[in-house]
């Protein structure tokens, strides 16, 4: 590697004299991530693998110090846009705790029926994407036609299908609009007979069982040690989820099963990840029986803005919504640490506050980061075409793990 | 999984006492605060007695103003007691040098990696401490407070018109 390259890797000098240095990424057309491998292969069996990212650096944190704290949520959004609000939810929990505010009973039932609906849509394009790199097309395009009509229809609510910033601290920024909740049944039972399909089309297929089944295999105690959560570690027969763990929003009353894999491949991220989607769709409903009437963000000054019509027509209303937009919300102060159950693992927020309208640090714990930082234990002593389908199955995103 | 009872901060202070400077509860979280010194001491007792196997995240805070200036904040999580734990160690600014816990845990690996790019705080026994979010010959470390929102390092220069 040139001297100019932004990555020294020690795999420049190889252990082996007969080995070969390939780099993989980060531009890859293979790999939908800016992520850079460099393998050292014997043959083709990757014996070295040393991972690398943060291409995708653009300083959240320190934005965030930055930025009052709604300033923050369109920038929240860009950590794991496949499911943006699940992390806006995130972070929202963390700035109410150290506010001490209750949200509303509509407020929390929408927020998990929201979580649960983006986590088919991440879900779904996870599949999607690794299984497209394998060569199974179709069964991307089926996929993809399922979350393009999540997209939309989230789009609908929100007014953008990837980037909500749909969330408020204290609430959401407006109720479903009419019909939404009709729509979401369609869809729902659109994306059953979808992933029937896809269950058809590759649990017992021979190409399929062959590129994944004992590729990339790990126990639960390498994946704890090397701080794999979400789908990855359940992957490995361990049910360790949030959402049963330290039940936060609704989850406490949902009936929902947490699916486990049996020994930690590729196959088995594959297939917990499916499962999940079944329990998503069911919490999705359960959810929507859930829902009663009210508001959904709380009667609070210090964080809601007054109705508009009031502010147009009081001073007192127009001299609070000034101060809420220009000033900010004030957190008071003190540190807190809230994690949430992503599509990808463990979600956390640790926020220290100063007690002034801005973050004093804002540092976010993504599952991503975490898990690139032991892929390379999943590619050793495996073949170099294992490389693409394992990377796949860890749903990095780069927006979330380079922040 | 045997029990399953919450752990609070007295429980872990009665069997590691003496490693702990002070310990609090904050939001339901057994926060404690230790010297350098006993880092590791304490991280393997958390981990051979209460179970915490996974290492979920470290960090660091910058009091510009403050001495010592910068908090270095971990966590991690134990299985067995179903509970998260928070460590704050005090870092001076004149050596800002921490033992680092990728004997124990292999997660500590990129995080570390990430702390030190970050902040400047180096990680003795991490043989690896690499830029990994920012890149080769970056000067500075973006989150102290001291450096400023507006400084930009181009890895390729601006094109001029």
């Amino acid at each position: 590697m040139d001297a100019s390259s932004p990555l020294a890797s020690h795999l420049d000098r190889t252990a082996d004299g007969g080995n070969v240095v390939v780099n993989i990424g980060p531009s890859h057309p293979a790999t939908h991530g800016t992520i850079q491998i460099v393998a050292e292969l014997d043959g083709e069996t990757v014996k070295r693998a040393d991972v690398h990212c943060g291409y995708l650096h653009r300083g959240f944190e320190k934005e965030a110090e930055h930025h009052t704290y709604h300033k923050v949520i369109p920038y929240v959004d860009r950590l794991n846009y496949c499911s943006a609000l699940n992390n806006g939810f995130a972070y929202a929990e963390a700035v109410e705790k150290l506010l001490g505010i209750q949200l509303t009973r509509r407020c929390i039932v929408l927020r998990t029926l929201l979580c649960e609906y983006n986590r088919v849509a991440d879900h779904v394009t996870c599949v999607a994407a690794s299984i497209m790199e394998m060569g199974a097309m179709t069964a991307f395009l089926y996929l993809m036609t399922v979350r393009d009509y999540i997209f939309e229809h989230l789009n609908h609510l929100t007014g953008a299908r990837l980037t909500y910033s749909y969330v408020r601290i204290g609430g959401l920024a407006r109720d479903l609009p009419e019909g939404w909740l009709t729509r979401l049944e369609e869809i729902l039972v659109f994306t059953e007979r979808y992933l029937e399909r896809i269950h058809g089309l590759l649990d017992h297929n021979r190409i399929f069982i062959d590129r994944t089944r004992d590729v990339a295999v790990m126990t639960p105690e390498h994946a704890l040690n090397w701080g794999f959560t979400g789908p990855t570690l359940r992957s490995t027969g361990l049910a360790l989820d949030l959402r049963k763990d330290a039940p936060y929003l609704a989850y406490p009353e949902l009936d929902f099963e947490v699916p486990v894999g049996i020994k930690g491949d590729n196959y088995d991220r594959y297939y917990v990840r499916m499962c999940e989607i079944d329990e998503s769709i069911a919490m999705v409903r359960q959810c929507v029986g859930l829902l009663r009437d009210g508001p959904v963000s709380v009667d609070d000054p210090r964080v809601t803005l007054p109705e508009k019509e009031a502010v147009y027509t009081e001073i007192e209303a127009l001299v609070h919504h000034f101060k809420l937009v220009s000033q900010g919300i004030i957190v008071p102060a003190g540190e807190i640490y809230v994690s949430h159950e992503a599509p990808n693992g463990e979600l956390g927020f640790y926020l220290v506050s100063d007690g002034t309208s801005r973050a004093y640090k804002l540092h976010v714990r993504a599952p991503s980061f975490v898990h690139m930082g032991g892929m390379h234990t999943l590619l050793e002593g495996y073949e170099v075409a294992d490389v693409v389908p394992t990377f796949g199955s860890m749903n990095m995103v780069g927006g979330e793990c380079d922040r | 999984m045997s029990e399953r009872a919450p752990l609070s901060s007295d429980a872990i202070e009665r069997e590691l006492g003496p490693l702990v400077e002070r310990s609090w509860q904050g939001f339901g979280m057994p926060v404690l605060e230790l010297r350098v010194e006993n880092l590791l001491p304490l991280v393997t007792g958390l981990r051979d007695k209460f179970d915490f196997a996974l290492f979920l995240d470290v960090t660091a805070v910058d009091y510009p103003e403050r001495s010592p200036r910068f908090d270095l904040v971990y966590h991690f999580y134990s299985r067995r007691h179903n509970q998260r734990v928070r460590l704050k160690v005090p870092v001076p600014a004149e050596r800002p040098v921490v033992p680092t816990l990728t004997g124990h845990y292999g997660s500590a690996r990129y995080m570390e990696r990430e702390v030190h790019d970050m902040y400047g705080i180096e990680f003795a026994g991490n043989a690896d401490l690499r830029p990994i979010l920012l890149y080769e010959g970056f000067v500075g470390h973006p989150l102290r407070k001291d450096y400023p929102i507006e400084r930009e390092q181009p890895v390729v220069p601006y094109r001029t018109a």
